[in-house]
């Protein structure tokens, strides 16, 4: 027995220690920096961040926005919900309620667009398949994105995050056109 | 008054209120991990969608009382056990305030018990998260309060045993390793149960109208100071019960006292950032805000953890070597016990925890990687490798040696007991691979009909993660009769197994008198003496003691590199954002 005695030496402190513990202390020690770096790093040089832009907002407030886009660029309707085609570059929105994503974005590949994401009532997880972008979606707080859909195709937005029964019912929909 | 009873086999002392308070606290837990596994059945039969067993809402109802039974009720028992252990047990220390232990005991019960009524009556399915403005039954949130009150308690009956054995001096030098170990998971517990009580108390009187509203992200970031910490504590634990394993089987010492004490204070200063791992894709928090706090300060928990990979096993070569396995690299892992469930579940908790869930983890909780893993399947795949292998299977494996210890008797079908490692941890490592593989194609977690059976819109997962379920499903199974094997081994053995003799004989060979078990004789156990100190010899080559863990720890760091960069390499093939 040992490890479960008081240590042999009252000093244990000052006890050397072994060339494999150093080493390997070195070794992940790089690693860690490694990792750690890789993060700023990527800020710089990836393509692929996390925006830190967000707004407190409200439902109501946030549904007027909502709404106001799919009035001006409403273009068709799928199954009663709007389809929208807003212009290179806009302010596009998508909301989260029980149970459905509101409206369906028809985006042109290669632009940008500064996407906005709430939810009116629960927390809902956006994601978009199948190229799988993942963002928590919370109410009462307006989170921005700026995304350029880089390939063409129909894209569905699975509810990832866990909202009461009708869940696995929650669907959007982004079409990305040539 | 006489108080303490010798262990004939292992030459603990056991101080009376100790024992019966580690009996109850460890009985309690299995009762909930029985819980938590039937929920698992439920949970993983219904998302095999072949099968698909159970209806919607029976299903979040299931997965709810799964997650909560596993991941908060059954460890944190056991740990309560584990803290007593450490503290009375192993500092041969009358245990400090019996009662408030059992009062600590009871609200636990309580606690758990009330917070079961809410979720199993199936009006708080809200899952272990309980993410306002969802709202659970009042009783649901009054039920973890007690809960957490009770296990504080009992913390601090651990750090008033630790003063105790100190003013009393019943052990010469600083406290063992082990429990050095099991003091940074009350640290940690300390700090958990802390910020449990600043978001819970809260949305509890939420929940029975006195307060109007929480903020949905205050909750989310506070929450996981409870969520992620609780998981730290487990942590810490199950490695300082490596340590105690190590020590037990194979009389090893640790490889530097203060390498391995180093690390856990790296635990305690910061492992609890890790909450942030949770919040990386959420609206509102800063970027540096965000790198800092998911690398825990520059990985220093992650090199903590990578220590105790090296130093746990390699404190287990450097043992075999003394004894004489010095044989090439291996021999001393090739002829260790491997039919001793103690050592296999210790070694493969062991293994699948560093591997699997340390390097996943590491992954995921990457600012930017996070995005492609956020809240998929992925997620569940690591903590079941660092939970409900690492921890959940460690446990078992101290149990299994705590049944003849601490319960004096005798395995129920120990041949049974000699498999259930494998089975347990082979049909988990099935669940975690495919797990991952399926939320690496995008399979959200939680989710009860994949097939999106009602939606107004369709999607299509492809067949893969269909057939990955499918097989996640086989390895779920198969880590549900594993665990039932455990819990058939654990009651049978207290209800049937042989009751041991006053010893088991290991004592009479050295020509000591066996006392009798469960006389409790003993008034001041003889004091714990420092380990002897060890001549200087080198067993192993090149200047290195173990240089068999070695090479498994640059295995290990291989595989970690190679894994990071694949992920960095499929993130930048998603859409360009920012």
């Amino acid at each position: 027995m040992s490890s479960f005695q008081p240590p042999a030496d009252r000093l244990w402190w000052k006890t050397p220690v072994g060339k494999d513990e150093i080493i390997w202390i070195g070794i992940a020690l790089v690693w860690c920096l490694i990792m750690f770096f890789m993060m700023p790093y990527w800020h710089l040089y990836g393509k692929q961040n996390l925006s830190s832009e967000a707004y407190q907002t409200t439902p109501a407030k946030y549904k007027a926005s909502v709404d106001a886009m799919v009035e001006r660029y409403k273009t068709g309707e799928e199954k009663g919900i709007p389809i929208v085609s807003p212009p290179a570059g806009s302010d596009i929105y998508v909301m989260g309620r029980l149970w459905q994503w509101y409206p369906i974005l028809e985006l042109q590949k290669g632009s940008s667009y500064r996407l906005h994401l709430s939810s009116l009532d629960w927390n809902h997880g956006f994601s978009l398949q199948p190229v799988n972008i993942n963002m928590q979606v919370v109410p009462g707080y307006e989170m921005v994105l700026n995304i350029t859909p880089d390939q063409a195709g129909d894209y569905a937005i699975v509810c990832n995050e866990y909202c009461g029964i009708g869940h696995h019912t929650m669907l959007g929909k982004i079409i990305v056109k040539e | 008054m006489a108080q303490f009873r010798v262990c004939p086999d292992s030459g603990f002392y056991f101080d009376k209120s100790a024992e019966q308070l580690m009996k109850v606290n460890a009985v309690a837990g299995v009762v909930c991990l029985l819980l938590a596994g039937i929920m698992a059945l439920g949970v993983i039969l219904t998302r095999w969608q072949t099968i698909h067993l159970l209806p919607a809402d029976m299903f979040y109802t299931a997965l709810t009382s799964h997650g909560i039974n596993a991941l908060i009720f059954w460890i944190i028992f056991f740990e309560i056990a584990v803290l007593y252990f450490a503290s009375s047990t192993l500092l041969r220390c009358r245990l400090a305030a019996p009662r408030w232990a059992w009062l600590a005991f009871a609200l636990m019960v309580t606690g758990a018990l009330l917070n079961n009524i809410a979720v199993l009556s199936g009006k708080s399915s809200v899952m272990m998260t309980s993410y306002v403005p969802m709202q659970a039954q009042p009783h649901f949130y009054l039920g973890l309060i007690l809960f957490a009150v009770g296990a504080l308690i009992g913390c601090f009956v651990f750090l008033g045993t630790l003063v105790v054995a100190r003013a009393e001096r019943s052990y010469e030098g600083s406290i063992p390793l082990v429990t050095f170990g099991a003091l940074t998971a009350c640290i940690i517990a300390i700090f958990t149960i802390a910020s449990g009580a600043i978001i819970l108390i809260p949305t509890f009187l939420w929940s029975i109208g006195y307060i109007n509203h929480i903020d949905a992200e205050m909750y989310r970031v506070i929450w996981w100071a409870l969520g992620h910490s609780s998981q730290q504590i487990n942590v810490a634990a199950h490695i300082s019960i490596w340590y105690l394993i190590v020590g037990i089987l194979f009389g090893a010492r640790p490889m530097s006292e203060k390498v391995s004490r180093f690390a856990f204070l790296l635990y305690i200063l910061f492992l609890q950032l890790a909450s942030a791992h949770h919040i990386l894709v959420d609206p509102g928090m800063g970027t540096e805000w965000k790198i800092f706090n998911t690398s825990y300060a520059m990985y220093l928990a992650v090199l903590a953890s990578m220590i105790h990979g090296l130093t746990v096993p390699g404190a287990m070569e450097v043992a075999q070597r003394g004894k004489g396995l010095t044989k090439g690299l291996f021999e001393w892992l090739r002829k260790a016990p491997w039919d001793n469930p103690v050592f296999s579940g210790f070694f493969l908790a062991l293994i699948i925890f560093g591997f699997l869930g340390g390097i996943t983890g590491v992954v995921m909780g990457t600012e930017q990687i996070n995005l492609i893993i956020h809240n998929t399947i992925y997620v569940p795949a690591h903590f079941h490798a660092t939970v409900a292998v690492g921890t959940t299977l460690t446990f078992m494996a101290l149990t299994y040696l705590l049944i003849p210890v601490l319960f004096r008797r005798g395995l129920f079908l120990p041949r049974l007991a000699q498999w259930q490692p494998y089975l347990f941890a082979g049909g988990m490592l099935l669940l975690i691979l495919f797990m991952l593989g399926a939320g690496t194609l995008g399979v959200s977690r939680r989710h009860w009909d994949i097939g999106f059976s009602g939606a107004l819109l369709s999607f299509e997962y492809p067949g893969t993660a269909y057939m990955m379920m499918a097989m996640a499903g086989v390895g779920g199974v198969l880590g549900v009769v594993g665990g039932a094997s455990f819990l058939l081994v654990t009651v049978g053995s207290l209800l049937f197994g042989p009751k041991l003799e006053p010893s088991a004989g290991i004592l009479e060979s050295f020509g000591i008198r066996p006392l009798a078990a469960g006389v409790y004789d003993v008034e001041r156990p003889e004091r714990l003496a420092m380990a002897q100190k060890l001549p200087v010899e080198q067993h192993g080559s090149g200047g290195f003691e173990a240089p068999g863990t070695f090479i498994l720890a640059m295995l290990l760091l291989v595989c970690f590199v190679i894994y990071y960069f694949i992920n960095w390499d499929y993130l930048s093939s998603v859409w360009p954002m920012g």
